[in-house]
């Protein structure tokens, strides 16, 4: 029986058989992905960007040429510098080199971007399958309706007030910001589900007696996986954003936590006549935030040339 | 008929939301750690104080009690006292709300001129120079946060060159106009204080710019993928063929059809101005609602909070519901989609 269940399973998936005939499909499909990926040269300026943030931000204490500068750290006798071969983007109040700070800085910015969304991923998308398989039910009206509430609001507007009632500190933005950012993902593959619902494939499960969770899981997420991996990648920016902006406000990291948007509020302090404290730091999140759209993007074409 | 139908049980569905909202933020309010009373009495206050405070504020209650003394109040008009500013929050939310209102509709103007502008542009001469700039700028605007934007702004336009205010809303020595709606322009002209209205204006145009860049870019990327994908269109074709001049071409069977979709997602833009406006307003000193609730957020001023909170989810609810009805007037196929499901 259960054989039986995974041929037919096999032969009701959605991607033809005269792709899956090749010898190996997986590899076969992965090669066409970096082909529709590459066709556009800002894609690879997208993933060249990602690429050099990450590794920037997981090597900083190797890469950056002060890391001690990263936290407490005072010499009066260099602050203000502009920049110099010696600190390209300059020395802020306390003597610390503004370029160390802001490779530690992505590591912070990663690091909120990497725990909010595998915080959230995982309910967001468990509770939209559920809405959406069970669509016109109590269920889907208790998810989406909850949902919709989160959603009435602006996030960033939300992460703030929701920020505001905690200690701020890194921790809280990010458990602040992943408490208001499921209802996206939940929003998402219920669109996504309510529009595969009714194919063949799943019919076919339904009738041959498949279990629920079966089909919820094993026909229908892998099909909604493609808008997910999208929306994954362009929110990498997003939070990055919100985080930005939580310590921006004051809302999220202290100082003297090298987080950028601390930076950027700390700096501001200064302008104009110390600008390079707070502009680079300003330029950095922007230059973060643009790589992982313009790879989001890529990803998008991956997907949009398969249908 | 069916038009009135649609809108109807649009306004039923927002207001279901913002129930919802309140709910959510109130109960927020009152769960997290933290002590309101403690916080109003202030930390040397007696513990008889704190109790009494304690009891003032319903805070003594069980927590779905105190939702409801709130929400008879707010429908009184009452949204509680703010502890930073001394003064019923009501109040505050009538002096600060204009401003942030203010800004907001000049950048939806600016947003609205420049993306038609550099999207027609981008669309009519795709994969040439002209579009390929407008993209590179799209890309950047789009990655840019406000106030990143705000803060170089300010740097370049008005520390460096001096042609804008760097910050508030006022010069000093202006006259500011008397308090008639509390929209200052609106004010200023009433009173024909012409010199006021102008420096009021003169100050916002910064912070209304740095708001508006990224749905500019946001919005003429969708506008140029609109005429990109309807020039190949029979109809465009059908036009061509029929000798109908290259302009009427470009402005009626071109340009129209590809303005609604960019319609269809002003809500989000309004949503990316709306939330913005807390950063910008701060890196440009503005005296507006968002900067009055930072404060109370940063003071943990609750009674604020919640207001601030509430009033932003309405003025978003106002606002996309505007939205929505500019769309289904535009295309029937919404409407007729929505009773159709």
């Amino acid at each position: 029986m259960n054989k039986l269940k995974l041929r037919i399973t096999n032969l009701t998936r959605k991607r033809s058989s005269l792709e899956t005939r090749k010898s190996s499909p997986r590899r076969e499909s992965l090669k066409r992905a970096w082909f529709n990926f590459r066709k556009s040269p800002l894609s690879l300026v997208g993933l060249g960007i990602s690429v050099f943030c990450i590794i920037v931000a997981v090597f900083a204490p190797y890469i950056a040429p002060y890391p001690e500068h990263a936290g407490y750290y005072i010499n009066f006798d260099e602050a203000y510098q502009p920049p110099n071969w010696k600190h390209p983007f300059g020395t802020d109040a306390y003597g610390r080199d503004v370029l160390s700070r802001v490779f530690f800085g992505f590591r912070f910015s990663l690091m909120m971007a990497g725990v909010v969304l595998s915080l959230v991923v995982p309910p967001g998308v468990i509770l939209g399958l559920i809405a959406g398989y069970f669509r016109g039910t109590w269920l889907d009206m208790l998810i989406m309706r909850i949902a919709d509430v989160f959603i009435a609001v602006p996030p960033l507007v939300l992460a703030l007030a929701i920020c505001s009632v905690l200690e701020p500190n890194v921790f809280n933005a990010m458990m602040a910001v992943s408490l208001m950012w499921w209802p996206w993902y939940a929003r998402l593959v219920y669109n996504t589900v309510s529009s595969i619902r009714n194919e063949y494939y799943v019919i076919a499960a339904e009738l041959l007696g498949v279990t629920k969770t079966h089909i919820m899981f094993k026909e229908i997420l892998p099909n909604c996986l493609g808008p997910i991996l999208t929306k994954l990648t362009l929110d990498v920016g997003y939070v990055i954003l919100i985080g930005a902006s939580l310590s921006f406000v004051g809302l999220g990291a202290q100082p003297p936590t090298p987080d950028l948007g601390t930076m950027v509020s700390e700096g501001a302090k200064y302008l104009p006549n110390y600008w390079w404290v707070t502009i680079f730091p300003a330029l950095a999140i922007a230059f973060i935030i643009l790589g992982f759209n313009l790879l989001g993007d890529g990803i998008r074409d991956i997907f949009a040339s398969e249908r | 008929m069916k038009f009135l139908t649609y809108i109807v049980r649009r306004i039923a569905f927002s207001v279901f939301s913002l129930i919802g909202l309140s709910i959510l933020v109130f109960t927020l309010s009152r769960i997290l750690p933290g002590d309101p009373a403690r916080m109003a009495a202030g930390p040397r206050a007696p513990e008889w104080v704190v109790e009494q405070i304690r009891a003032q504020l319903n805070l003594d209650k069980p927590i779905y009690i105190q939702y409801f003394l709130w929400v008879k109040d707010v429908f009184r008009g009452d949204l509680g006292y703010s502890l930073v500013t001394r003064r019923s929050v009501t109040f505050d939310v009538f002096e600060f709300l204009p401003a942030t209102l203010e800004l907001i509709l000049l950048s939806t103007i600016i947003f609205i001129i420049g993306s038609i502008v550099l999207g027609a542009i981008a669309g009519r001469w795709a994969y040439k120079l002209p579009d390929n700039v407008v993209r590179a700028f799209a890309y950047i605007g789009v990655s840019t946060p406000a106030f990143v934007w705000a803060i170089i702004f300010q740097l370049i336009f008005a520390w460096w060159l001096g042609w804008f205010p760097t910050q508030g809303s006022f010069s000093e020595g202006i006259i500011q106009p008397p308090k008639i709606t509390g929209f200052k322009l609106m004010d200023s002209l009433i009173s024909g204080n012409l010199i006021a209205f102008k420096d009021y204006l003169w100050h916002m145009i910064l912070p209304s710019l740095a708001l508006a860049m990224s749905p500019i870019a946001q919005n003429a990327r969708i506008i140029r993928m609109g005429m990109v994908e309807n020039s190949g269109k029979d109809f465009i074709a059908l036009a061509e063929s029929h000798g109908l001049p290259d302009r009427l071409i470009m402005l009626k069977y071109l340009f129209k059809p590809s303005v609604i979709p960019a319609v269809t997602v002003m809500g989000m833009s309004i949503a990316a101005l709306l939330s913005n406006a807390f950063l910008v307003e701060l890196v440009f000193n503005w005296p507006g609602f968002s900067r009055y609730a930072v404060n109370a957020m940063l003071n943990k001023d609750l009674n604020a909070i919640v207001a601030s909170v509430l009033v932003i989810g309405i003025v978003y609810a106002v606002a996309n519901l505007i939205v929505d009805v500019i769309v289904a007037y535009l295309d029937p196929r919404i409407r007729y989609m929505e009773r159709g499901e």
